[in-house]
């Protein structure tokens, strides 16, 4: 059994172990297992298991020492107070968690922080802030692209990413030519941005607002 | 979730070997569908081997004018690959017809092939459910069953699978490549892959404990139209009702997969002959022995008309 | 709003307001991060710990005891709060069933306990440890099998109204409809799930939640805690939707007051996805039946509307019929509510509550009686359309729900009637179009 702390961080084959990892012994740990349980409540017993994970959160380098359970979405709003990430449904089916990592939009809640190591994330508050707007936000401001804004930074950061999978050539469900440049056509946007929801109904501003964008850079 | 220790494998071998030393083991790819199921504790692995630095995400000739896929080329990568979409369209376009963008970014096509039901009984802990606790019944059965199977399903288990690249990859033949902690390597043709539920629905493929799969194949191109057509409640991002991948020839003849019917995409070789007589004749072949309730029922004349419309588009020469 | 003049041109009518984007002040915040909601209060609450809920797996019953030996022992774990020891709990004036349930079960996944612990991967993973059993009661969760065991509801707003005789003006009438209706339970489904940080400093309560009435709530959070009002403070800068659902106090706000109490820290609490939809309120499903009875010419001479939906014990109806007591002229008018019992989680306002699923059912009745009268279905409402209270024609009340001005817009040319409409006789990208529905107000 190796101490996490001891392995070489670049090597790929981390082990990382609860029981003597010294990591795990500042979480408090309660009683491991109780004699009268069964072996699967003795299994829901044990300590948290924690892992180093070091990361580029928009542009900078984060470490820290986490559960292993910890998703990129709660590293981001508990342990980061990044809270721009939104935490919808917390099970994939909503896109409110959308970010950004090595370029791809991903659902932050369905990804283990601890698989992240040496990724690069970029959240909404890395796209922009007020004073210096990333234009995508420039143009739901314009377009009043929300409501209650709770799906707002998932759009955006949605939206960014899905014009660069256009620029990349990859097509979608609603490409009539499978194999040719994909359009940026009002459909191609509405299916490229099906997964976000948004129960306000900003939709078709939503929609304008990402258009406007698009057509600047078709 | 349950705490579990974690480690990142150095190769397939050494993956499959570690997972086979620790019984509560599971491999961790795109994670999209096993974290899930681990928050609501439906998964409970000790022990995740994460697959992600294995090198097996290229998609490369086969050898014998098909494709190796990688275990962990992404679903959106697998989709957008120019032989695949010139050569395999089916399978492009029933990657795009599922989940959203960024599910197929994280998802794996491993990970996609072994994903498991959305039942929503099999979902919910509170219920009996013979695929999380064998034995404790099905609640399903009685229940709502409008998603459910209508074919191949047993008294235990009607959940069916939701996966549309599945359907592609059946249609196509597929062969799954693995490797055991043994070094042992096999393909396993995708007709013997995936498990009716019968009286072990908590079985659903013929992998064997700690066995990682490392590539799909697919046999060299079968040329003619190709279809994948997903009929469900919204126009993105929800299951299928029911789907259909075909790959049409110019003279009629072809080959038919359909979603959404049975715990594993449901394809039957020997209706295939039928096909040129139109969907009502083809699919009482393929939809033969079929079990509905009053509110799937539907499904069946679906799937017939789906295959009809299909079959039109093609003589149009529409793909 | 009491509408006893005519409106005048104003910026709504004039398209200058609705409609049109607007530059808010909340747009930048919004679009970069900066907007801070329920659960993302951490300067307020630096050292606040995590709760989970744990639902009532049964729909009816009663708890017969609650396990927490394996959970208080998980790691990290603060406090658990259940029934048996957050004390004598009140029922705020607007909640129907208890927030945190026991020894009775009112609805599945009432809430039955909270964990507290240290984050939330504990708190979640020891909320699975907790084990209630339960003795299940057989209850009532269908409708239509319910419907015939419905009361009149409560409260004079919901009293069947009735003008002229309607069954005498129906069986006289030429042509008739007689058609029900029925619309699905519905959940609010806003993006942002019910969360609350509860923070104690000696007796006064701060909360920081996501709620659309926010003195209501803290009147209500104080009233179930049995503390006085002028302790609690309810903090709700910005809602992740509400659409009703929020109007009310909810089980997370109590269970992370009471968890912070037992745990002497501030607590925060998320409901978990899965457990929204049946913890907290919802729109309930709808029997409607509407009755039309007019002259072969399209003159409605006798019109009603009933409908049916249930409730738990104590709460009330769906009030579907209301806008058929103004919409649309007829001498003898009939409007009816009934209220069932059943055992399904809280029914209460959604966003239009009674006119969604109300005027929806009036509007394709409408829709049918014109298409049985081989009427275009424009005609039929403007012919019957009504400047005055039906209910009181002869008195001068303005009915603020005539409908002309709105029916005939959408036509090119003034006075220019579209040609009737037969159900799918109109292709729209493909997909026939069952009905030309005609809308008659946008809520």
């Amino acid at each position: 059994m190796q101490d996490s702390s001891d392995i070489d961080q670049t090597r790929r084959n981390v082990l990382i172990t609860g029981a003597l990892s010294a990591s795990a012994a500042a979480v408090p740990m309660a009683a491991a297992q109780s004699p009268s349980n069964s072996a699967s409540t003795a299994q829901a017993t044990l300590a948290p298991v924690t892992g180093k994970i070091a990361l580029t959160v928009n542009g900078s380098r984060f470490e820290k020492d986490v559960d292993t359970r910890t998703t990129l979405l709660d590293l981001l709003r508990e342990h980061m107070h990044l809270n721009g990430t939104k935490k919808g449904c917390d099970q994939g089916q909503c896109g409110a968690c959308t970010v950004i990592v090595d370029g791809r939009r991903i659902n932050s809640c369905l990804s283990l922080a601890i698989m992240h190591e040496g990724t690069n994330v970029t959240t909404i508050e890395g796209l922009g802030q007020p004073g210096k707007l990333h234009p995508m936000q420039a143009a739901f401001i314009k377009h009043d692209g929300y409501q209650c804004g709770y799906c707002t930074p998932g759009q955006i950061c949605s939206a960014v990413a899905a014009l660069d999978e256009v620029k990349q050539g990859i097509p979608s469900h609603v490409s009539g030519d499978l194999t040719a440049q994909p359009m940026l056509s009002l459909d191609e946007l509405r299916e490229r941005m099906s997964g976000n929801i948004c129960r306000c109904g900003a939709y078709s501003n939503i929609v304008d607002a990402i258009n406007e964008v698009a057509g600047g850079r078709a | 979730m349950r705490a579990f220790t974690y480690e990142r494998a150095q190769s397939p071998a050494e993956a499959a070997a570690a997972a086979s030393r620790r019984p509560g083991s599971r491999f961790i790819a795109g994670g999209t569908n096993l974290l899930d199921l681990m928050k609501l504790e439906i998964e409970t692995p000790t022990h995740l081997i994460d697959v992600n630095g294995l090198g097996l995400d290229k998609i490369e000739p086969s050898g014998d004018g098909g494709l190796r896929i990688g275990a962990l080329v992404r679903n959106t990568d697998l989709a957008a690959d120019m032989r695949v979409r010139r050569d395999y369209g089916v399978l492009s376009r029933a990657l795009l017809a599922g989940a959203s963008a960024q599910l197929r970014n994280k998802a794996t096509t491993a990970g996609n092939l072994l994903q498991r039901t959305r039942c929503p009984y099999f979902y919910d802990t509170n219920q009996p459910c013979n695929k999380r606790l064998p034995g404790s019944g099905c609640s399903a059965i009685g229940g709502y069953t409008r998603g459910h199977a209508i074919v191949g399903q047993s008294t235990a288990c009607i959940a069916t699978h939701p996966s549309d690249m599945a359907v592609a990859m059946q249609l196509l033949d597929a062969g799954v490549e693995t490797v055991t902690a043994d070094g042992a390597r096999r393909t396993i043709p995708i007709a013997d892959f995936y498990r009716l539920p019968g009286n072990t629905p908590h079985i659903e493929t013929t992998l064997r404990q700690g066995e990682l799969i490392t590539a799909v194949t697919l046999p060299r191109p079968l040329g003619g139209q190709h279809f994948y057509q997903k009929v469900r409640d919204r126009a993105s991002y929800a299951f299928a009702l029911v789907s259909v991948a075909a790959v049409i020839q110019p003279d009629g003849t072809g080959r038919v997969a359909v979603g959404g019917v049975a715990h594993r995409p449901w394809r039957v070789p020997g209706a295939e002959q039928a096909l040129p007589q139109g969907g009502k004749a083809f699919s009482a072949l393929l939809l033969a022995g079929a079990r509905t309730t009053e509110e799937n029922a539907f499904k069946v004349v679906l799937v017939q008309r789906t295959i009809d419309s299909l079959l039109a588009q093609a003589t149009k020469g529409q793909a | 709003m009491k509408f006893t003049t005519p409106a005048g041109t104003n910026p709504i009518d004039q398209l200058k307001v609705i409609g049109q984007p607007l530059d808010r002040i909340d747009g930048p915040l919004k679009t970069t991060g900066g907007a801070r909601y329920a659960h993302e209060h951490h300067q307020e609450a630096p050292n606040a710990a995590y709760g989970y809920v744990v639902g009532a797996a049964i729909a009816k019953g009663r708890i017969t005891s609650i396990d927490t030996s394996a959970a208080s022992k998980a790691p990290g774990v603060l406090a658990i709060v259940t029934h048996e020891n957050a004390g004598k709990l009140g029922k705020g004036k607007y909640n129907t069933a208890h927030l945190l349930a026991g020894p009775e079960v009112q609805h599945y996944h009432q809430a039955v306990a909270v964990v507290i612990a240290e984050s939330f991967e504990q708190a979640r993973a020891a909320a699975s440890l907790v084990k209630p059993s339960y003795a299940k009661q057989q209850g009532a969760y269908d409708l239509d099998q319910a419907k015939a065991a419905a009361v009149e509801p409560e409260g004079q707003d919901n009293a069947d109204s009735k003008t002229g005789n309607f069954e005498r003006g129906f069986a006289n009438a030429p042509v008739k409809l007689d058609a029900t209706y029925t619309t699905p339970d519905q959940s609010h489904a806003m993006m942002e799930p019910y969360a609350s940080v509860a923070v104690w400093e000696g007796d006064q309560l701060t909360v920081y939640t996501s709620n659309q009435m926010i003195d209501w709530g803290r009147q209500d959070l104080a009233k179930t805690l049995g503390i006085p009002a002028q302790n609690v403070r309810m903090v709700s800068p910005y809602i992740g939707g509400g659409f009703g659902g929020k109007l009310f106090l909810r089980a997370e706000a109590v269970l992370a007051a009471l968890g912070a109490r037992a745990a002497g820290r501030p607590v925060k609490v998320a409901l978990q996805r899965s457990l929204i939809m049946n913890n907290t309120t919802h729109r309930p499903a709808t029997i409607q039946r509407l009755r039309i009875g007019a002259t072969r010419e399209g003159r409605i001479t006798a019109i009603a509307h009933e409908s049916w939906s249930g409730d738990l014990p104590g709460g009330g109806p769906e009030t579907a019929v209301n806008q058929t007591r103004l919409l649309y002229a007829g001498a003898n008018r009939l409007t009816r509510m009934r209220l069932a019992t059943l055992d399904l989680p809280e029914g209460n306002a959604m966003r239009a509550p009674g006119e969604a699923p109300g005027l929806m059912a009036l509007e394709v009745a409408m829709d049918e009686m014109a298409e049985k009268l081989k009427m275009d279905p424009v005609t039929f409402r403007i012919i019957n359309d009504t400047t005055v209270d039906p209910q009181k024609p002869d008195a001068n009340s303005r009915n603020a729900a005539s409908c002309s001005a709105c029916v005939r817009a959408p036509t090119a040319s003034p006075g220019k009637i579209a040609t009737p409409c037969r159900p799918r006789s109109r292709m729209v990208a493909g997909w026939s179009a069952w009905a030309w529905r005609q809308p008659s107000a946008t809520i």
